[in-house]
């Protein structure tokens, strides 16, 4: 006679699916604490682009007016390049049979991806602390009081979360790690770069300047600089397009399309892998 | 004891899988009864992997049903994963956590609390002897422990059905006995075990049933006892004082009939099958004194798996396979006519 099972019966419902991503979120954390190399690297991407940006080329863009004004940008591009960690996170766990391990066990189909976009939630978490950090050394300072602040914390995060769905899809959908190192970073640079996040939207050229107006990158930094109360200086100059008008609405919209549209096609994804 | 160990635990008809134009699997069929020991035995590429994961749920087959621990494996996977165990055939640790938190973590995940699942990890790394290195970072294991936690990991939530997917691949012989004992258990716990392996040996020792797979079908299966009877009774092995003697022995021998003899020049040994015991050994004796043959040593032995497998399958397991382990004769290899 046996000793009766430990396992439970009900393995569905997002309630479970939600408690076995922290768990796994705890998992890769841990993961991450015990890989200093990684977690420098994390931290040193976003002050290198800070210092570049600032002072390589802020000199010719407005200097100390620029960098107050860079920093609204920073954020949404920071958080945005860390979706590449979701990418190479569940392409690492695949290859070394990590995942395979996890859909032998009774947990639900959405756990083990949400757990790595919780997981990287969190870097984002310190990413934005860090670069705010950075930032306030350089002479960027919060104009808006900590509401606004919290509300540009909150709108970042989300945006970095809808971002890491994406890195999700990408990294379930490469064939190996070094693929999805490749493919979870080359989309970043358009992605950050055709937009308002580090110059103002009117000084590109037409289609690109069209692009970039509806860039959800765009109207994140836009409406985090509002709330930090980071006005544009003159030079340059808020563009008066309709998302730029209502950047913290449609800044959120996005990122919840993207969600609504990259958590299904990950989940699919994860469902999909039969190897072997 | 609930209804779903009284019958089978596994069952499986007519599976089918493709991978492109490859027939990985042509038509399983298997029934495992609760509480027993079923290995699945063959060479690489003949379909043990691919079975595995169609019963685990982590592949669909393309045609065939199967169910497990009473839970139809297609229809009612999460009801099947929670009821088994699984230990993959690499061993699929988190390198970075140590063997604890590895435990804890596949605890968790099935479902147990935090306080629950640091109980049950202490107990597992406490009865596979892992307690002096569980709070190590797992990447550093030898092989040997990397697979006794990935077996306990399969074991955290007392699983009714464990699938075993080459558990001594790659081990040492200390490893294995290892696993071996680790496996004896579990049948004295009343779980139901499907192993997968390449060693005639393992499967002989551990399994009550063994389903020899070749080429993605089932082409025997049975009690070892019963899979060794039928390929032909015993075999006399008998040693010549002159080894150069072999082919007078080899004709002294087949004229007794049925059975074919084979003779293994470097061993110095002649091998025959018969059906008659102690008899046949005596009769083959007469045989080679009349033809003048010194024998300076006879045996009579049951046939291994190896001879079941090669009778089988009408070859020996692929050259370099780490199959005889120096239990088996070398007979087994080198025989050139099994017989029918």
């Amino acid at each position: 006679m046996t000793a009766p099972s430990l396992a439970p019966r009900t393995t569905a419902g997002p309630l479970r699916t939600v408690r076995d991503g922290l768990v796994v979120a705890e998992r890769n954390l841990v993961n991450l604490r015990r890989t200093p190399g990684a977690l420098i690297a994390a931290l040193v991407q976003p002050l290198m682009f800070v210092l570049l940006l600032a002072y390589v080329f802020g000199g010719s863009l407005g200097g100390a007016e620029y960098r107050s004004f860079l920093m609204g940008g920073i954020f949404a591009q920071a958080v945005t390049f860390n979706a590449s960690f979701t990418a190479v996170g569940l392409a690492a766990d695949m290859d070394r049979g990590m995942v395979d391990r996890f859909r032998a066990l009774p947990m639900p189909r959405g756990s083990v991806i949400l757990g790595r976009t919780l997981s990287d939630l969190t870097m984002s978490a310190v990413t934005l602390t860090v670069t705010s950090l950075c930032g306030l050394l350089i002479g960027w300072r919060v104009e808006g009081g900590l509401a606004g602040a919290l509300g540009a914390c909150l709108l970042v995060l989300l945006f970095a979360f809808a971002m890491s769905w994406v890195g999700a899809t990408i990294g379930l959908t490469a064939r190996s790690t070094e693929v999805a190192q490749s493919a979870g970073l080359v989309w970043l640079f358009p992605v950050t770069f055709v937009s308002g996040a580090f110059v103002a939207v009117d000084s590109l050229p037409g289609p690109l300047a069209a692009v970039a107006e509806w860039n959800p990158v765009t109207a994140t930094a836009t409406a985090a600089r509002a709330l930090l109360g980071n006005d544009p200086p003159a030079a340059l100059p808020a563009s008066t397009s309709w998302p730029a008008q209502h950047a913290t609405g449609y800044a959120v919209a996005c990122a919840l399309a993207v969600v609504a549209v990259f958590m299904p096609l990950a989940v699919g994804r994860y469902r999909r892998i039969a190897r072997g | 004891m609930s209804a779903e160990r009284t019958g089978a635990a596994i069952v499986a008809e007519r599976l089918t899988r493709r991978f492109g134009g490859r027939h990985a699997l042509r038509g399983v069929d298997l029934s495992v009864p609760a509480g027993t020991v079923l290995a699945l035995l063959g060479p690489n590429g003949a379909g043990k992997t691919t079975t595995v994961r169609v019963l685990t749920t982590l592949l669909r087959a393309d045609g065939g049903r199967a169910s497990v621990a009473g839970c139809d494996v297609r229809d009612e996977p999460a009801e099947v994963r929670a009821r088994i165990g699984v230990s993959g055939q690499y061993a699929a640790l988190d390198e970075r956590l140590t063997a604890r938190e590895n435990l804890c973590l596949v605890a968790r995940l099935y479902g147990m609390s935090r306080g629950a699942a640091r109980r049950r990890a202490a107990d597992l790394l406490e009865r596979f002897d892992l307690g002096a290195a569980a709070d190590r970072p797992s990447g550093g294991f030898s092989g040997g422990m990397r697979r006794r936690l990935d077996l306990a990991g399969a074991l955290a939530s007392r699983p009714a059905v464990v699938f075993l997917d080459e558990p001594t691949t790659g081990l040492d012989p200390r490893g294995r006995a290892e696993t071996w004992s680790a496996v004896d258990e579990l049948v004295a716990d009343g779980t139901t075990v499907l192993l997968t392996t390449q060693y005639l040996q393992e499967a002989d020792h551990l399994a009550d049933t063994v389903a020899v797979i070749d080429g993605g079908r089932v082409v025997a299966d049975g009690t070892p006892e019963r899979l060794k009877a039928a390929v032909g009774g015993e075999r006399i092995t008998v040693a010549l004082t002159d080894p150069s003697a072999d082919g007078a022995a080899c004709e002294a021998l087949a004229a007794l009939g049925p059975y074919p003899p084979a003779a293994d020049a470097r061993a110095g040994t002649v091998t025959v099958p018969t059906d008659r015991g102690t008899r046949g050994l005596r009769d083959a004796l007469d045989a080679l004194e009349a033809a003048c043959v010194e024998v300076r040593d006879a045996a009579l032995a049951p046939p291994t798996l190896d001879d079941v497998f090669l009778t089988l399958t009408g070859r020996a397991q692929a050259p370099g396979a780490p199959t005889n382990e120096g239990r088996t004769p070398p007979r087994a290899r080198r025989r050139s006519g099994a017989p029918a």
